[in-house]
């Protein structure tokens, strides 16, 4: 027992020796430069930014897009988590895993996915300038806000469709049909039963949707414009070409500073609010009413106007030249005329993809599990403190943290600076956040009392962890892996950043090709897209599987 | 126990982490859009013993901005694509040690831009305005044949430029608009942007956002037929089974502005010789002449051979916008500021 005990608090250092390496420190290390170049406390930036209009503009704009693209994506995913958390269905898994990719996608593409379909010379416009006979594209939804709302929510959905309906499924469904035997239907069944039963959940998707939208970089610079700014906007701005440090260290301190008080804010409402649950029998059904087939077709219906077209339009270019079907782009894809050491066989770019995704998943999610573990079971303002901070690698620009490292991991024993490893840090710390938001909601809701008829029974902790924690929560934790894959494959983050050795990845080639002038290049880059689409679905469809043949269908 | 997890972690870096550098492993610390023939380096390294590694990190900013940061312990030994709109910043971070290499009096006075020689000119390209040929024609509209052509009604609503801040074309179009028209007098540079947001500009972040999401002509579904790219631009839309270019750059004098690309050798390195060996390598014909289609910019030797393609259909301009380096690193920020109050905060 002791020596078990032992393990268990020294393993609780794992996840936190991580973050100060990778995050705090080089971190710390970026800012002190930054504010401190010559030993001298810099502090003009704050000045700046407290007497300037144009920054306070940029705060508030920044907090507003992201609170309102939260509760659109919350109100436009939650039918959705309860289709997929209630009824069976064909295709279910398929569904899921197209509704996740578009996650990975760079904003470059997502940009040109939208433009065939809504942009001036799309398809809707097209359509709607034919049958109505009009000399101009009626929709303008160019470099608008409603623009990078409704691609806020194209990137967002599967982030609250999963974590929720994840959550929903484990939902004992006793509960709600005692009310409805005490008379509660239609809305108030949502409003009384569902939604505080799902709370939890909901804030965790919330949190994790706010993060990411209040600090959109590409969505707001390509789809809305120079003319839109977030502070994450400025900040890349300021250190990647101004190379104002002072000023960019000013605006990472505000941005931290505010998502850091959301994220204690947002703790705090969890934990008050976590409902202890029995765990739920099977709760998947055929839908069987009229009432709930209509439920679900209008969500697929939503579903393949905003999730899959724009992705159908891109997959479809990929396969286009001149209007005719073509292989061609493939083809270039895989040669390299003129003998470049640039080029990357797709294979190749292929396979480095899914090792760093696959090195990453693992890392996330044992270093997640520990902390999750950890955070679950004690309430102390330290744990809070600690839950917010593992948050905040997400609320960090990438080109500061990318910097950082360069000037903090370049000395034995951690001369990380040209090494792949550093990659895979950069994803692990974006993913650790995901893993914990998907993975904490279902560790805190477990009722003690079976863990505590477990301990009585003889149990260690290590066999209640085992039996009874890992079984319970291994949906979110499956929930949490596919994030973590997903933010690898889709390379976000700093290693972006980083000074990198010759381990091309998918997105990295089609930023390349992106690089090069000509419609062949763009035409091999949606090429390069497609190919990481299908890699990832096949991916989620395994680790879906992998969950199914060894999890149990609790 | 601890140390039991932080087991994996090490034991990724170590496996992960390249082999140790060796005395003659040379890093070339260089921009996402490098370049080079697999021959040509195999070339040179069989024949001086030395193994090239090629670090990549971002744009030219980013990697001038990274060198700068890294200088008491430099992330390499040779860096490679730190261009002119730049290199004030790169010199007075004093990243360079001089070296004058022995081919380097064969290159045009135009190019060595630093008396001390701390860089050496590589290559250079012009920052031109591209447009869709088949657009202007359907139109019949003239080219434009100035910068202050760009403000006619003729032309609005047809160009897309970037934004200086964060694009290096958009920073070099806004340096010819700055030479151009100058800073003070009637007409300053401030005021021809102003008209041009009158004549309805379309502003980007990128240049790929520009030319693939915005230009005609670019594969994209853009709308506006006149882009900032550059000169080299147009071989790359050949059609294979006409053989035409459907773009080509306006190459009239004092509209496109001249970026030139320097390597230098960083203070510091262990690997002073081969650092020296890799600088000449760049100046030798075998490179030179491979820079055009790796890169898609001209070699600064006036004797290396140009491929076909790039003789066919690219232009280069006769009177190019130069400006000294010394008064872009000086006011640089100054014109990015007063662009962005005109231009997006108007």
């Amino acid at each position: 027992m002791r020596l078990e005990r032992l393990v268990g608090r020294r393993l609780v250092l794992a996840p936190i020796v991580f973050l100060a390496i990778f995050f705090v420190y080089p971190l710390v290390s970026i800012l002190i430069v930054s504010l401190a170049p010559q030993g001298q406390i810099d502090l003009t930036g704050f000045v700046t930014l407290v007497t300037s209009n144009y920054y306070r503009q940029t705060l508030w704009f920044t907090f507003w897009q992201a609170a309102v693209s939260t509760l659109l994506t919350l109100a436009l995913a939650l039918p959705g988590a309860y289709v997929f958390a209630r009824f069976s269905f064909p295709g279910k898994s398929v569904l899921l895993a197209l509704a996740t990719l578009p996650f990975l996608l760079p904003t470059v593409v997502v940009a040109a996915a939208f433009s065939a379909l809504v942009g001036p010379r799309g398809v809707l416009n097209q359509w709607l300038m034919d049958s109505l006979q009009l000399t101009s594209p009626p929709v303008e939804l160019e470099r608008t806000l409603a623009i990078i709302l409704i691609v806020h929510v194209f990137y967002n959905y599967a982030v609250a469709l999963r974590i929720i309906s994840t959550y929903w499924l484990n939902v004992n469904l006793r509960l709600e049909e005692s009310a409805r035997v005490l008379g509660a239907y239609g809305w108030r069944l949502w409003w009384d039963v569902r939604l505080p039963l799902l709370r939890p959940a909901i804030l965790a998707a919330a949190a994790l949707v706010f993060v990411f939208t209040f600090t959109s970089f590409g969505v707001v610079l390509i789809l809305g414009g120079p003319r839109f700014a977030t502070l994450e906007v400025e900040i890349y701005r300021q250190t990647a070409h101004l190379f104002n440090l002072p000023m960019a260290a000013a605006l990472s301190l505000v941005q931290m500073a505010v998502m850091f008080a959301m994220m204690s804010l947002y703790t705090r409402l969890q934990r008050r609010l976590a409902l202890e649950r029995v765990p739920a029998e099977q709760t998947l059904r055929r839908p069987r009413t009229p009432l709930q087939y209509g439920i679900i077709t209008l969500n697929l219906v939503l579903m393949a106007v905003l999730l899959f077209a724009p992705l159908a339009a891109l997959v479809g270019r990929s396969f286009s030249a001149g209007g005719q079907f073509t292989l061609t782009y493939y083809q270039m894809l895989a040669t390299n005329p003129r003998g470049s050491v640039l080029f990357v066989p797709p294979l190749q770019a292929v396979t480095n993809s899914l090792v760093f995704a696959v090195l990453t998943t693992g890392l996330a999610i044992s270093l997640g599990a520990i902390a999750a573990h950890w955070l679950a079971r004690r309430a102390s303002r330290w744990t809070a403190w600690l839950d917010s901070l593992f948050m905040l690698p997400l609320a960090t620009s990438a080109v500061t943290l990318g910097f950082g490292y360069i000037i903090a991991l370049d000395r034995p024993p951690l001369n990380l600076r040209t090494s792949p490893a550093l990659i895979v840090a950069a994803h692990t710390l974006v993913a650790l956040p995901f893993v914990m938001r998907s993975v904490l909601p279902a560790l805190r809701s477990i009722t003690p009392s079976i863990q505590e008829s477990a301990r009585v029974l003889g149990a260690s902790s290590w066999q209640v962890w085992r039996l009874i924690d890992l079984p319970l929560i291994s949906r979110s934790l499956v929930t949490g892996a596919i994030f973590a894959f997903t933010v690898s494959l889709g390379e976000f983050g700093a290693s972006l950043f980083v000074a990198r050795p010759n381990t091309p990845t998918m997105p990295i080639v089609i930023y390349r090709l992106l690089g090069q002038p000509g419609p062949a290049n763009y035409g091999q880059a949606l090429a390069m897209s497609t190919l990481l689409l299908a890699a990832a679905c096949a991916a989620f469809l395994l680790i879906e599987r992998v969950r199914r043949a060894n999890g149990s269908e609790f | 126990m601890m140390v039991r997890w932080l087991w994996p972690l090490l034991v990724l870096g170590f496996i992960l982490h390249p082999a140790q550098a060796q005395e003659q492993t040379l890093t070339l610390l260089t921009h996402d859009s490098f370049n080079v023939s697999e021959e040509v380096l195999a070339a040179f390294e069989a024949e001086t013993g030395i193994t090239v590694q090629i670090l990549r990190s971002g744009d030219a900013g980013t990697m001038v901005n990274q060198a700068v940061l890294s200088k008491s312990n430099p992330l390499g030994d040779v860096l490679f694509g730190v261009d002119n709109t730049f290199l004030g910043r790169a010199l007075d971070a004093d990243l360079f040690v001089p070296y004058e290499s022995p081919l380097l009096e064969q290159i045009p006075d135009v190019f060595r831009l630093d008396p001390e020689n701390r860089v050496t000119p590589v290559d250079y390209g012009d920052v031109c305005l591209n447009y869709d040929k088949a657009y202007f024609e359907k139109a019949e509209l003239p080219l434009p044949e100035s910068l202050s052509d760009l403000t006619k009604p003729e032309y609005k609503g047809l160009l897309v430029v970037q934004n200086p801040a964060t694009s290096s074309p958009g920073l070099a179009f806004l340096l010819a608009t700055v030479a151009v028209f100058g800073e003070t007098g009637d007409y300053t540079y401030m005021d021809f942007w102003a008209d041009l947001v009158a004549n309805d500009v379309l502003v980007t972040e990128g240049w790929e956002d520009a030319y693939f999401g915005q230009f005609t002509a670019g594969g994209g579904d853009g709308t506006r037929p006149l882009v900032v790219s550059y000169a080299s631009s147009p071989p790359f839309t050949v059609d294979e089974k006409t053989g035409e270019a459907a773009t080509a750059s306006i190459v009239a004098d004092m509209t496109c502005f001249r970026q030139i690309e320097f390597v230098g050798i960083l203070a510091g390195t262990p690997r002073l010789e081969a650092a020296q060996q890799f600088v000449d390598f760049m100046l030798s014909p075998a490179f030179q002449e491979d820079v055009p289609l790796q890169m898609y910019v001209f070699p600064v030797h006036p004797e290396a051979a140009l491929p076909e393609m790039f003789v066919q259909f690219a232009q280069l301009p006769e009177v190019p916008v130069v400006m000294d380096f010394d008064r872009i690193n000086a006011d640089r920020e100054k014109w990015i500021q007063a662009w962005t109050e005109i231009v997006l905060r108007s």
